[in-house]
């Protein structure tokens, strides 16, 4: 197998490492996933997973949080710990040299948290102050709004991930420990290791500290109830103490496992991202001058996710931009991609491989893809074919299936307070 | 075809060479992925501007990329992307500069249209009045985050004189009324070969490189490009302060103290400080590799956030050609007055400036530095864009030789530097204090 030809390994409690040596700089990245994702949240408590997230690197069975920080930062590492829908992820670069030590802490973070009360606590006021961040940002309110109205608070994607002020506070120590001990599970344990070191030594260093690791099975969730749209929804925010406002537009569209992906993948291409945004691009920055960034976005996740569009306009023009929007999407459904735009995105979305792969970032992200979506490991050599195999007629197809402006959702935050249709 | 005026290989994989137009050009050859990076520079940026056209680099920056005299308008988009390619541009205070990364075949291309942007830019007047909405909508962006906003008022309050003082994006009234004619004496003044600095990196072979360089360039013309006024600031007597009131949700702080130009013997030792007090950030502005600094053992970390005052704190000390600013931002947690947060920052400010580091510290802060360097050099582009900034704003020689100069800094120098530059007539202290 030519390509990237990664190295990955099976740890008898069930954990998986892929491994990559690349030779750019004497560093080494580390991505650790665990199935610990706000999908687990409640309904009644929102925000949980965000704020293990904040919380489980803050102190060990064995090291204070003091003495986390210590360690890493004398070594110039930055440990970042984020939790999007259905991952946990710790992540750092390091030098070669400290991998072993790094790759220590970090396994242990992973595995045996101690959430310290006053840890706790701290944390608490920094999510708080994200939320109110968030409140006072047209951006993520217009997104959070869409989200909500797309897919209702009954399923995960409906609700926030930071969760709300009120459910925030009633958090405890109690609630992290049963989190963590409920879904942070080897089975679910996804590691990956890039740069300069060898696949069968950075195996072996994982081995080492996670193979005595056992308990926790946590279930996935991959199917959640979608609520019944008929018509067009839209919904204004005012923010009348901004300058510009956000819209997002969108649609609920497919799961990464979807046999049509690719031609969604080409679809999302071609309307919002090629060169400066696509046709959406095109028409309302280039040709009319009404934004400074619009485009669009496609998250096919375990569960059907969303396409979203995202612009931001003066107020003046909002009306306006939403219309260009509806346009756009109307032509596209209607007429279907031309040829030439079809073979533009294809030369761009292969040509761009070795970029994608280019930092050890870059291979150890693609890596955890790759991984979640069970894409198999020669899927960077067998992408050019599954794209170039797309038919012209299949992105017509499903811009029929994922786009009906009659049927959008549309959210507008800002400095409007005009109606929208 | 132009003659080179001279061939040096200055440093280790390194080529430089100087057209005869004045073109510089350097060139590295990095075989880890088969792709290659161009960034085309210019020394101009929003110190070179003047009230009424504030805001002009930037917005010229805009129209180099709407054709030229050899590609439409219409066929600008695709030459880069059929290689997979990004492109971009920025500008800031002291220049202007341009990028494109794509696998290795796309070189020629990517001369192509830099060798193009250079001098043959079109300037059509629809298309300029087309761009002013989409700048004025880069701006209003820029407003709706409290912290821009606070950061732009901050710089205003802490220059009297000197042009660092206003915005790059400019002010709101004179992109509201400049004109074309503005925008193209603009790019006139300013964009030619002996203004510019041209860095390749990646799978290239140095002299093949070389020779489409002069294929593309080598017949554009040298023109006397405008002098760079230069004000010094005078310097300040006495504390600043700005606060802005405005709806919002969070407060905001900010201090700053004037900062020494990259090429002053200061300068190291105020980015080891800074690592001390906020955590190590590396010296690359473009680079992918743009996590969190490790901060969490950083004085004002301990001070500000593991005391429950600020849920975020950093330190900013960027290279720049003239002294700028050095600036620490706050966000305090909800709830928590912006008073206690000053306060407690400057009793740090003031143990430091009063007291200095420990060597423990310093080496610390020397171990971060030294992983940063070697982090934020993950990818050809960022290798090229370090080489081209610090030619545009010094010399590209220093780049590679910054590890060596950090790791000799003492004690002794941060303490001095603490002192120095720490000095509470020198400080400008800006808030955000939100009407809820």
């Amino acid at each position: 197998m030519s390509g990237l030809a990664p190295t990955r390994e099976v740890l008898t409690n069930g954990g998986t490492v892929i491994a990559k040596r690349t030779s750019t700089t004497p560093a080494v990245t580390l991505v650790a996933n665990v199935r610990a994702g706000s999908v687990h949240d409640t309904p009644e408590l929102p925000g949980l997973a965000h704020f293990v997230s904040r919380t489980i690197d803050r102190g060990t069975d064995r090291h204070s949080a003091d003495e986390l920080a210590e360690q890493l930062d004398n070594r110039g590492v930055t440990l970042s710990a984020s939790v999007n829908r259905h991952l946990l992820s710790l992540a750092c670069t390091c030098l070669v040299e400290d991998i072993d030590d790094v790759l220590r802490l970090v396994a242990e973070i992973v595995m045996r948290p101690a959430f310290p009360a006053v840890e706790v606590d701290r944390r608490r006021g920094e999510i708080i102050t994200l939320i109110r961040q968030d409140e006072d940002n047209p951006g993520a309110v217009a997104i959070e709004t869409l989200m909500s109205m797309l897919y209702g608070t009954a399923h995960p994607y409906g609700r926030r991930l930071r969760g709300t002020i009120e459910s925030v506070e009633r958090v405890d120590r109690q609630m992290l420990q049963q989190f963590h001990g409920v879904h942070c599970a080897p089975t679910g344990l996804s590691l990956a290791v890039v740069g300069d070191i060898e696949p069968a030594r950075a195996i072996g260093a994982a081995r080492s500290v996670f193979d005595g690791w056992h308990g926790g099975t946590s279930a996935e969730v991959t199917d959640a109830p979608l609520p019944h749209q008929s018509g067009r929804q839209a919904f204004v925010v005012p923010m009348m103490n901004k300058s510009q406002t956000d819209i997002a537009y969108g649609f609920a569209t497919i799961a990464r496992q979807d046999a049509s992906y690719h031609a969604y993948w080409l679809m999302n291409n071609i309307l919002g991202q090629y060169s400066l945004g696509g046709r959406l691009g095109d028409s309302i920055r280039e040709q009319q001058g009404m934004a400074y960034y619009v485009f669009s976005s496609l998250e096919a996740n375990l569960m059907p996710g969303p396409l979203v569009i995202r612009a931001g306009v003066s107020p003046a023009n909002v009306v306006k931009a939403v219309g260009s929007i509806d346009t756009e999407l109307r032509k596209l459904v209607e007429s279907g991609p031309t040829e030439q735009e079809l073979i533009e995105s294809k030369q761009y979305l292969i040509g761009s491989m070795p970029r994608t792969l280019e930092t050890n970032m870059g291979i150890a992200t693609y890596l955890q893809t790759v991984e979640l979506f069970g894409l198999g490991l020669d899927y960077d050599v067998r992408m050019p074919d599954l794209l170039r195999s797309v038919t012209q007629e299949q992105v017509h197809e499903v811009a029929r299936r994922a786009i009906d402006p009659d049927r959008a959702t549309v959210v507008v935050a800002g400095p409007f307070e005009g109606t929208l249709t | 075809m132009a003659a080179l005026e001279q061939t040096a290989q200055s440093a280790p994989g390194i080529r430089e060479e100087v057209l005869d137009n004045g073109l510089r050009v350097l060139i590295q050859s990095v075989h880890t992925a088969p792709l290659a990076t161009v960034w085309c520079w210019y020394r101009v940026g929003s110190r070179d501007e003047i009230p009424g056209l504030t805001g002009v680099s930037h917005w010229v920056e805009h129209m180099n990329f709407k054709g030229t005299t050899n590609i439409p308008r219409d066929q600008i988009k695709g030459i880069i992307e059929k290689y997979g390619g990004y492109w971009n541009g920025y500008t800031w205070i002291d220049q202007t500069t341009y990028t494109e990364t794509a696998t290795r075949d796309a070189l020629d291309r990517m001369l192509f249209i830099e060798a193009e942007r250079m001098r043959s830019c079109l300037y059509d007047p629809a298309d300029c009045e087309s761009e002013r909405t989409v700048i004025i909508s880069e701006l209003q962006g820029g407003e709706n985050d409290p912290e821009q906003l606070l950061d732009q008022e901050l710089t205003a309050t802490a220059f009297r004189a000197h042009s660092y003082r206003h915005p790059t994006i400019g002010w709101l009234s004179d992109l509201q009324t400049m004109t074309r004619d503005d925008l193209y004496g603009h790019y006139r003044r300013f964009y030619a070969p002996n203004n510019a600095t041209l860095v390749i990196v990646g799978d290239v072979d140095g002299a093949d490189a070389m020779r489409d360089v002069v294929k593309h360039f080598g017949k554009l013309e040298s023109s006397v490009t405008a002098r760079r006024a230069s004000t010094v600031e005078p310097e300040q007597l006495g504390e600043r302060r700005v606060t802005i009131s405005k709806e919002g949700t969070t407060a905001y702080l900010k201090v700053a103290y004037h900062a020494p130009d990259v090429k002053h013997r200061d300068f190291l030792p105020l980015l080891v400080l800074d690592a001390v007090l906020s955590g190590a950030k590396g010296v690359n502005l473009w680079a992918s590799f743009r996590t969190a600094p490790p901060q969490r053992s950083a004085r004002l970390y301990h001070a500000l956030v593991n005391s429950g005052l600020a849920s975020a704190i950093s330190g900013a000390l960027l290279p720049t050609q003239e002294p700028f600013l050095y600036t620490i931002s706050v966000t305090a947690t909800d709830g928590v007055s912006l008073d206690r947060v000053e306060t407690a920052v400057i009793t740090e400010l003031e143990r430091v400036r009063l007291n200095g580091i420990t060597a423990q510290e310093l080496r610390k802060a020397k171990n971060q530095l030294r992983a940063r360097l070697v982090f934020e050099n993950d990818s050809i582009t960022n290798i090229a864009h370090q080489l081209g900034f610090f030619e545009t704003i010094a010399s590209w020689q220093m780049y590679p030789t910054l590890s060596q100069h950090i790791e000799a800094v003492t004690v002794e120098e941060v303490g001095r530097v603490a002192a120095d530059r720490l000095k509470p007539t020198s400080r400008t202290v800006g808030r955000f204090d939100p009407i809820r």
